[in-house]
């Protein structure tokens, strides 16, 4: 029996308790102690994923012992290619993010646990297995995200945090009561016997059976859950939050939240939702992927129409997370009629998780340049704020042009191979949707060189003269995110290996 | 016709004459061997003679074990009866001890021996069996009420409460008389048991429903049911407190006492039902409906009361209506039940007007708002205030509430049908309304702050120690009320 | 063993009335001393009861033969819990009040008079004697918010007391019914709650007589519509008295409408089950609700008090194995957490602000100037909420899914609930710690006295407390549930079939 996860969530949990007890005063020490952590928490991530057979799709690094045995509740921790790559990515986030809030002086012991325990949430999410268990995380998750907005944020924080926190938890009471509902029919709380059941079918029966309600039950019960994870992504309509709470947190912790938060939803889509409810899935499919076409479509035009940065790069994160949930949903059609659709679905759900650590890596890195420049323009950010930047910053506008065009797509980074494989991988099963969803691609592209435009390009503004130019420590920081999406670009084997055997276990799993 | 046994009567009749020897002795040293002394130290004398006498004549009742009926039902004496009059003799004491701090009067030989012979026409009350013997003690102990009453010499009020009891008490007694004369037309008899064979068969002659209903007005008069009770809030309010609490206390015992032997022995057939939906007319909806009256207006009223004496009288009527829910039900169990919760009344009763008395002494009045700060200046007293007006707003562990469970639960188990629990569901939400009237007096002792300048409250030794005691009796009953239903 | 708890703390009573008056340090050492060694007593005898699934006599002597009654002392899993949930909030309530200045004696007096009665009705299995330490409780609470209360004290204090009095004579009635319709068919009359919960009374007297019991004890666990004494009697209490009401009192209502109404009368609750859910659920949603939209610090805390409780009967109202378990526990981690939000509120803020109008500590910045009382307050907020790692929430999921199975609607609109509960919990966190309005001009030339000790460590006890129970509930549920799932136990005739598993 080993103990990986159980002290790589503890780690920074701990280390969250100690930097709290340290007090305001020893603003260095609280600082390096907290990157000290999130880099141990690196170093044991990358570890893992050195030891990850990835052959083997199933679960590794299991700990299973009981915990409340008469509810059924165990603590249970296992990754599998999923799992290990999101732990990789918020392994990989936090110290960025941390980095990034080097020169915060506001109550800094309190800011760095509560990232610290931010980052704990996130690890335990990603690694639990029973929903006990993975609830516990996905709750204590958020509360440190609220109080970062809530005392840290911009002007209108307090609306912002408060919105964030009630859609989260509406989401997250509904999903709670689903799974009691699945608990008291199976007597089960745990996701892969949840899985076996749905397989077999037992799962609707005894819904139907011990609650009564026969056919509509099943399909309640995933709405319930299915609103859990929508809201967290977020999909249109349930996105209202997102856009202010992004642009009002500040931007380490928007790192945070685009880069890993958001990915705990898709994560919650594809280790939960797709599992345990294909069938009720299935027969909502098309609405379904009307949804994630919306989500793509409108979120590009709701992009395109922002006068702020954050809210641009806000809207174009809903927009990404898009593509990803268009695969999902495709990914469970019944595809009649399609050559090869285990190989269809394998590259859709390859490339949603891949576009799950891309954007992550890229959405964190672009707020990482917001946050750069707003430290130079002293807190403006807006599109009209700025202009012929490229003169002045070259450096910065070059590495930014970089992260910007990894958003979008282009060949040779990394964006463009998740995107790639999603459409690949949905054409066949869904066209319709697939085609519209091209739109989102095209405005996506528009907005964003608008976004150049406007700020790098045009006219000087004038007041921005001395506007100083990236430190060699900025540079530094920005550096492993501008090489990753290189690598990525060029070699996205790197990803796809470790998770390929997973995924084609899960589309085993919805092939039934 | 046998010759009169006078060596018997007085036989039987022993703690009656020690008490009237009693009597004597402390009126005449009063007259002579105290003339001129302090009125403390005639009251301690005094109050000490009184008490000896008293103590002998209880212990007397107390150990015999006779079970006698002399002149066909005119005294009879057994342990229930004797038991009782223990009891009453208990209350005596307790009294006195409370009046010896007094000021009110300077004629404390007259006054203690008043007392004594009140005490003396409760006793033979509750050792007969026969109207005529019952009038007549009634009336021998009225008329020592009546002049206690009217003690205090330096208070309209108490001289206004005095006539007006005595008015009341007088048409009482000719209601009383009246029935009784019409019990006598129909049966032929004065003797409760022969009266209740006589009226067997009798079906509902008209005469003898006004029998009836005149005998429950004469005593609801006695023990100040609704609507026959005006006169007791003027009459506690006005008289002395300590004659207050007597009227309050021994009386009520031996006055529910005959009140259920009169009805249970002598209205045999008649009883009628007060069961819900089961009504049959006799003497059972009569008292139920004034037993309901006295709840309902007694507690109602004392919630606006500003003196806490005018508050005790409305309660004491409140009493009087569960007490009656004991009378109704008729069961050997419930006469019980309804004995304990009289004589533990009583002893509540009686601590409660003590405090009183002692409050009224040092600040001048009665009114609720006198207590105020109580708990600070005098902590003792104030604490016995609170178990006594705890038990009778019926809060265990104290006697007041063991007394209401008991007949409580005796009058519903009247019957087979729970037909008698609507009486109970109107005491028992009536007794949580009197929650509130008690509460208000203890808010003003524990809760209100006193003027600064309130100085401590001077208790007076003894009055303390009987307060004390009755305190420590309250929660004895409550906690152990086998001690007191072992003799009931 | 645990017969001491009670023992112990009415002779901690007896001796601060005998302590000389002016001494209050004596006084606060003594109540503390006597409070630690009544929770110790009640921990031990908990762990030291072998099976809690059983009735284990602690003593039974005849009381009253004529009617019955015994002195009773007994417990089961379920008074274990709630026994060790009092000596919790006991000595944490007098931490919480070591600042109480005024006739510091008498309050700690009046205060173990109220725990020692708690511990009585937890431990009765006698009706008489459970009924008599019911009712025994209610005076020391009266006095506790009369004299020693704020805002409308008396009135509080009143409603209080004359609601509870009023409860317990509708239990009265109910018990007297009872007592006698046993006599009848037992033969003798008996008290006993064991014997008693074997009696099979007759359909339609229990058809009536439940829900005047069940209301009777309802009233104290603040039941809508008869919970208008929680918040105004919440609001009027010192510190210590509300930490008492939300943190015992009110569980004793709960405990006696499981432990006497329901057992005694199975077919009544199945007749009355969905009008209790239904109140149980209005209770949730109107509390939170209410809540919302307080102005005053304390009276957000007191409605979310009967939202909470809510939950407890809507797990009363379930009649399954779970359903019940979760009541049990959300008893306690109510208990647990209430005690401490009130701690917060009382005694950390308004001793320090003398105010509890979020207007006003809107401007006072308190998360920074008391940063402790604001983590406090936050870490309580986040249990209250029902978020995983907590008591509250192995409760109230518990009572959920034993609702889902019986009333799914309304498990639904109870998730509204806690939904607005989330809401006014922010709402108070960042009205009264965190929040953005401008600061008003400094008015207090003396900053706030820091957080004691005391405070801090009853804060801290609480807090683990729940912590504790929240990520092992299994320490309470081995205690608990065997009641419910023994075919022996009082209450197997209330579990109907197809309960949970």
């Amino acid at each position: 029996m080993n103990h990986w996860l159980t002290i790589l969530t503890l780690v920074p949990f701990l280390g969250g308790i100690v930097i709290a007890g340290l007090g305001s005063e020893r603003k260095n020490l609280v600082r390096s102690l907290a990157l000290a952590t999130s880099l141990i928490g690196l170093g044991g991530a990358l570890c893992m994923w050195l030891h990850f057979d990835a052959k083997n799709g199933g679960l590794q690094f299991v700990e299973k012992f009981d915990w409340v045995s008469s509810l059924g509740i165990q603590y249970f921790l296992g990754v599998d290619g999923l799992g290990l790559l999101m732990v990789l990515l918020t392994a990989i986030v936090t110290p960025l993010a941390i980095l990034a809030s080097w020169r915060m002086d506001d109550r800094p012991h309190v800011y760095h646990a509560l990232i610290l325990w931010l980052q704990a949430g996130l690890f335990g999410t990603f690694t639990a297995l029973n929903f006990f268990h993975w609830f516990l995380f996905w709750e204590l998750g958020l509360i440190p995200a609220f109080f970062l907005i809530k005392l840290w944020g911009g002007p209108k924080r307090s609306p912002a945090a408060t919105q964030f926190f009630i859609y989260t938890m509406v989401g997250s009471v509904a999903l709670l009561l689903s799974f009691l509902a699945i608990r008291l029919a199976t007597g089960s709380f745990d996701f892969i016997e949840l899985a076996a059941m749905a397989k077999s079918g037992e799962l609707a029966t005894k819904l139907g059976n011990v609650l009564g309600w026969k056919s509509q039950i099943a399909m309640i019960v995933f709405f319930g859950a299915f609103l859990g994870f929508a809201v967290k992504v977020p999909l249109i309509p349930f996105h209202t939050w997102l856009p202010a709470a992004y642009s009002e947190a500040p931007s380490p912790v928007t790192m945070l939240l685009t880069g890993v938060m958001s990915k705990m939803g898709v994560y919650g889509f594809l280790r939960i939702l797709l599992p345990i409810f294909p069938d009720q899935i299935r027969q909502v499919l098309t609405p379904l992927l009307w949804l994630a076409v919306a989500t793509i479509v409108l979120s590009a035009w709701a992009a395109f129409a922002q006068r702020d940065i954050k809210r641009i790069i806000a809207y174009s994160s809903i927009n990404h997370l898009g593509y990803c949930l268009l695969a999902l949903f495709a990914a469970t059609a019944v595809a009649t009629g399609v050559n090869n659709s285990d190989l269809q679905k394998a590259a859709a759900l390859d490339g949603a998780l891949l576009q799950m650590f891309n954007h992550g890596l890229t959405a964190s890195a672009l707020f990482l340049f917001v946050a750069l420049l707003e430290r130079r323009s002293g807190g403006l950010r807006g599109l009209d704020d700025f202009g012929g930047l490229r003169k002045i910053i070259p450096v910065f506008t070059g590495l930014m042009g970089i992260a910007i065009f990894s958003s979008l797509g282009l060949p040779g980074l990394n964006g463009f191979v998740g995107e790639f494989l999603i459409f690949k991988g949905v054409f066949p099963l869904a066209p319709w949707a697939a085609a519209i969803s091209t739109i989102g691609l095209l405005v996506t592209a528009i907005f964003l060189l608008t976004l150049i435009q406007r700020v790098f390009c045009g006219p000087l503004n004038e007041s921005w003269v001395k506007m100083p130019d990236f430190t060699t420590a900025e540079r530094l920081l920005v550096l492993p995110s501008i090489a990753l999406m290189f690598v990525l670009g060029i070699w996205p084997q790197f990803i796809l290996g470790a998770v390929d055997a997973t995924v084609v276990k899960l589309v085993q799993q919805l092939n039934f | 016709m046998n010759t009169v046994n006078y060596l018997q009567i007085l036989q039987l009749a022993a703690p009656e004459t020690i008490v009237t020897l009693t009597v004597l002795v402390v009126l005449s040293a009063d007259l002579t061997v105290l003339r001129g002394k302090s009125i403390a130290a005639r009251f301690n004398v005094g109050a000490l003679l009184a008490i000896l006498g008293c103590v002998s004549a209880a212990l007397l009742a107390f150990m015999r074990h006779t079970e006698a009926n002399l002149f066909n039902g005119l005294l009879v004496v057994n342990p229930s009866s004797d038991f009782v009059k223990v009891a009453i003799l208990a209350l005596t004491v307790f009294t006195i001890l409370i009046s010896t701090s007094g000021k009110f009067t300077d004629h404390v030989g007259e006054y203690l021996s008043l007392i004594l012979l009140g005490t003396i026409g409760l006793m033979f009350l509750v050792s007969t069996e026969d109207l005529l013997m019952v009038f007549i003690a009634l009336e021998f102990a009225s008329l020592a009420l009546y002049i206690l009453t009217a003690f205090n010499k330096h208070n309209e009020k108490s001289a206004e409460a005095a006539l007006k009891y005595f008015l009341f008490g007088g048409m009482s007694a000719a209601f009383l008389l009246f029935g009784f004369s019409l019990l006598y037309g129909i049966s032929g008899s004065t003797n409760l048991r022969e009266i209740a064979i006589g009226i067997v068969g009798k079906g509902f002659d008209p005469l003898l429903l006004v029998a009836l209903v005149t005998t429950v007005i004469g005593f609801g008069f006695k023990v100040a049911a609704v609507p026959f009770h005006l006169w007791a809030p003027d009459a506690y309010e006005g008289a002395p407190t300590p004659s207050a609490a007597f009227i309050g206390s021994g009386s009520k015992v031996a006055s529910f006492y005959i009140l259920a032997k009169i009805f249970t022995l002598g209205f045999v057939g008649v009883e009628g039902s007060a069961v819900w939906h089961g009504y049959l007319s006799g003497w059972m909806p009569v008292v139920a409906i004034v037993a309901a009256l006295s709840m309902v207006l007694g507690n109602l009223t004392a919630i606006v009361q500003l003196s806490a004496k005018r508050m005790l009288a409305y309660s004491a009527i409140a009493h009087a209506g569960y007490m009656l829910l004991g009378v109704l039900s008729n069961t050997p169990a419930s006469a019980s039940a309804m004995m304990f919760y009289v004589i533990t009344y009583a002893l509540t009763t009686i601590g409660a007007f003590g405090v009183v008395s002692v409050v009224e002494e040092a600040t001048g009045g009665d009114a609720i708002k006198n207590f105020a700060g109580l708990s600070k200046r005098a902590p003792g007293l104030s604490l016995c205030l609170m178990i006594f007006l705890l038990s009778l707003g019926g809060i265990p562990p104290l006697a007041g509430f063991i007394g209401k469970f008991f007949l409580f639960s005796a009058v519903v188990s009247v019957g087979s049908n729970l037909g008698l629990l609507w009486l109970v569901i109107l005491a028992i939400a009536m007794s949580a309304v009197s929650f509130y009237y008690y509460l208000r007096v203890l808010k003003a002792a524990y809760v209100e702050d006193a003027t600064a300048d309130a100085p401590a409250i001077k208790v007076p030794l003894l009055t303390f120690l009987a307060l004390a005691l009755l305190a420590l009796l309250v929660i004895l009953f409550g906690v152990a009320p086998g001690l007191l239903t072992q003799f009931l | 063993m645990l017969a001491w708890t009670i023992y112990i703390t009415f002779i901690g009573v007896l001796v601060l009335m005998l302590l000389p008056r002016d001494n209050a340090r004596a006084a606060r050492i003594v109540a503390l001393l006597t409070a630690i060694a009544g929770c110790v007593v009640a921990f031990v005898g908990a762990i030291q009861q072998a099976n809690p699934g059983d009735v284990t006599t602690i003593v039974k002597v005849p009381w009253i033969p004529s009617i019955g009654a015994n002195y009773y002392l007994a417990s089961d899993g379920i008074s274990l819990v709630l026994v060790v949930l009092t000596g919790l909030a006991a000595v944490s309530g007098i931490l919480f009040s070591w600042n109480i200045e005024k006739r510091t004696k008498e309050f700690f007096a009046f205060y173990l008079a109220l725990i020692g009665g708690v511990y009585g009705v937890f431990l009765s299995f006698d009706l008489l004697l459970l009924f008599v330490f019911y009712e025994l409780t209610i005076i020391p609470k009266y006095f506790l918010i009369a004299r020693w209360g704020s805002t409308r004290k008396e009135y509080g204090a009143m409603k209080l007391a004359l609601y509870s009095f009023v409860g317990s004579h509708l239990v009265l009635i109910g018990l007297i019914a009872a007592w006698v319709v046993a006599k009848g068919q037992l033969g003798h009359a008996s008290l006993d709650l064991i014997e008693l919960s074997k009696v099979a009374f007759p359909i339609a007297f229990q058809h009536w007589v439940f829900p005047l019991v069940f209301v009777g004890f309802a009233i104290l666990a603040g039941m809508w519509p008869f919970h208008t004494w929680a918040p105004t009697g919440h609001v009027a209490a010192p510190t210590a008295g509300s930490m008492l009401l939300a943190g015992v009192v009110m569980k004793l209502g709960a405990y006696g409408c499981l432990r006497v109404a329901m057992v005694l009368f199975p077919e009544g609750v199945r007749e009355w089950q969905w009008a209790i859910a239904a109140l149980a659920v209005a209770g949730i949603i109107y509390g939170a609700g209410v809540a919302l939209v307080q102005r005053d610090f304390k009276f957000v805390i007191g409605y979310s008090s009967v939202s909470h409780m809510g939950f407890v009967l809507l797990g009363l109202a379930t009649l399954n194995t779970i359903g019940l378990d979760g009541a049990v526990l959300q008893m306690f981690s109510h208990g647990i957490i209430a005690g401490l939000l009130f701690g917060v509120v009382g005694r950390m803020v308004y001793d320090r602000t003398h105010t509890r109008d979020f207007n006003d500590l809107e401007t006072m910045q308190l998360g920074k100037l008391i940063p402790f009382a604001g983590v406090t307050f936050v870490i309580a907020g986040i249990a209250s909420m029902g978020l995983p790692g907590f008591s509250g929430f192995v409760a109230e999921f518990q009572v959920l899914m034993g609702a889902w199975t019986v009333f799914p609607k309304l498990t639904i609109l109870s998730g509204v609930g806690i939904l607005i509960g989330v809401a006014y919990t922010l709402r108070a966190v960042q009205k009264g710690f965190y929040s953005d309005a401008p600061p008003k001009a400094v008015d207090h030339e003396h900053p706030f006295e820091p957080i004691t000790v005391a405070e801090r460590f009853g804060a801290v006890m609480l807090i683990g407390a729940s912590l504790v129970i929240g990520l092992f509930p299994g320490l309470l549920m081995n205690w608990i549930e065997p009641c419910f799932n023994s075919p022996l136990s009082m209450f197997a005739r209330l579990l109907v079939k197809g309960g949970s598993q």
